[in-house]
């Protein structure tokens, strides 16, 4: 007994990462459909879309690069379905350098479905160094922020760019985000000058710091991580990486929760073995 | 093999040679480590000179003749002081500035955006009006709150009933920390996940669609 115990004890890690890669693989060949419900935070966020009317411009800026690109990019696709379908114009900008590739991937996958035209339906303004100081300078004059569209097309030749000053002419806000800026720097900086609907998809990790933003309604929705992403998936009624991802998700946390539990038994067994044995 | 496919096997070649660092250190992991850093610094160097340098400055400057962009110019080019020693000094106008500009910017939007609205968020009502599940979650809300305020006051020691709220406290604290190990260990997996979806399904194209 005291051998096992010690043996759990000083467990090789790498046995821990083969489960955990098992974990992961089997629920992707052979997947299980774990039911998962709609959370608030993540209505809230398609129905704040939802409201906004037809037609209506709306700002996304998708703050992310590749790091991230599993949890946030099932996000960008979902809610450009949402918009999309709702025949919304979207204006979408980058405050990370890696972000507008990504940007431009996404679109040609969903704006070709809905038969959209960029320039006319949606324009990727690209990248702009600055962080607060660029949503700041957006906030006197979003041209002069972003003269020029990704592909270096003056915004004043852009259909979709006419009538667009500032946040003002913009129905929402939609920040797919993945850290700094993001999030945190839309509310403090966009969202609590301007009163504007604000609505975010972010990595799981940053999810609790944003929490407190849904509780106040500085955020009228929250998308945390890849669960986020299967449940708004779920809504907008599509089946992308997040809810294929769902079983892989599900079974390597009831591992790591399976080997946090065995490893704490096993270190409080032993310790209860060897005190007995000392007496 | 067209550029798309070489990029998948590309792509998939360094994945292993970073997934090789779980079993042990070795030059494979170490290959893959340089190559993502000399990339990565690479492309934000181009990007950075592409992106802010040409359009912001140096095109103002020279194609319509903006004068005024020689202040920002020579501010820039005070940065690079701090390579000689003998006039270093000079660097700290420009950080100077930066400085205070990102303070004057991040002091108004954590004022407005964090302390004012999130206190205003705080003054929740304690009984009647809403439902009972709604007057417990305010109840929680504002106990967690006060008693981890009291965890960190630390100008009265930690003592009596005083003492007690403090533990609690921490309780509350270590819940939040828990949710936030949760959400981590959640956004580490997805990451895996994303990985593997790759490897199974772009590069060796076996997963069930």
């Amino acid at each position: 007994m005291k051998r096992l115990l010690e043996t759990i004890n000083s467990l090789d890690r790498r046995y821990i990462f083969l489960f955990i890669g098992l974990a992961v693989s089997l629920p992707l060949f052979f997947p299980i459909g774990i039911k998962f419900t709609v959370t608030h935070p993540v209505q809230g966020f398609y129905d704040t879309i939802e409201k906004v009317p037809n037609d209506s411009k709306i700002l996304m800026s998708c703050d992310y690069d590749p790091g991230s690109a599993p949890e946030l990019y099932p996000m960008t696709i979902s809610a450009l379905e949402q918009m999309f379908k709702k025949d919304l114009k979207v204006i979408i900008t980058c405050l990370w350098p890696a972000g507008p590739p990504l940007v431009e991937k996404a679109l040609a996958h969903v704006a070709a479905q809905y038969n959209k035209q960029p320039g006319i339906d949606y324009v990727n303004l690209g990248f702009k160094e600055g962080r607060e100081v660029v949503m700041v300078s957006m906030g006197a004059s979003i041209p002069n922020t972003f003269p020029t569209d990704y592909h270096g097309k003056p915004v004043s030749r852009i259909p979709i760019m006419q009538g667009i000053t500032n946040f003002k002419d913009v129905a929402m806000i939609v920040n797919i985000s993945a850290g700094y800026p993001g999030t945190k720097e839309w509310v403090q900086q966009v969202q609590s000058r301007y009163q504007i609907d604000l609505v975010t998809g972010c990595t799981a990790v940053s999810a609790p710091e944003f929490y407190p933003y849904y509780q106040t309604g500085q955020l009228k929705g929250l998308l945390g991580g890849m669960k986020g992403a299967a449940e708004y998936e779920k809504l907008v009624g599509i089946k992308g990486l997040g809810t294929r991802g769902m079983d892989a998700q599900s079974i390597s946390h009831l591992t790591v929760f399976l080997f946090i539990l065995i490893g704490n038994l096993a270190y409080f067994a032993l310790r209860f073995v060897k005190g007995k044995a000392s007496r | 093999m067209n550029i798309e496919t070489l990029g998948i096997w590309l792509g998939a070649f360094f994945t292993l040679c970073i997934f090789s660092f779980l079993y042990k250190d070795n030059p494979f992991y170490k290959l893959a480590e340089h190559v993502f850093v000399g990339i990565s610094a690479g492309y934000g160097v181009a990007l950075e000179f592409q992106n802010v340098f040409l359009p912001n400055l140096w095109n103002p400057l020279t194609k319509e003749g903006k004068l005024i962009m020689l202040v920002p110019l020579v501010l820039g080019v005070l940065l690079f002081t701090r390579f000689v020693s003998r006039i270093s000094w000079l660097s700290r106008w420009s950080i100077g500035l930066l400085i205070g500009i990102y303070s004057g910017i991040a002091i108004i939007g954590f004022g407005s955006g964090d302390l004012v609205a999130q206190i205003h968020g705080n003054l929740l009502p304690l009984w009647g009006g809403n439902d009972l599940l709604t007057l417990f979650n305010n109840w929680i809300l504002t106990v967690g709150l006060i008693t981890c305020l009291i965890y960190f006051f630390f100008s009265k020691e930690h003592k009596g009933s005083f003492g007690i709220l403090a533990r609690v406290g921490i309780y509350f604290l270590m819940l939040s920390f828990g949710a936030s190990f949760g959400y981590t260990v959640m956004s580490r997996m997805s990451l895996l996940i994303g990985r593997f979806y790759f490897l199974y399904g772009d590069w060796l194209g076996i997963l069930p669609q």
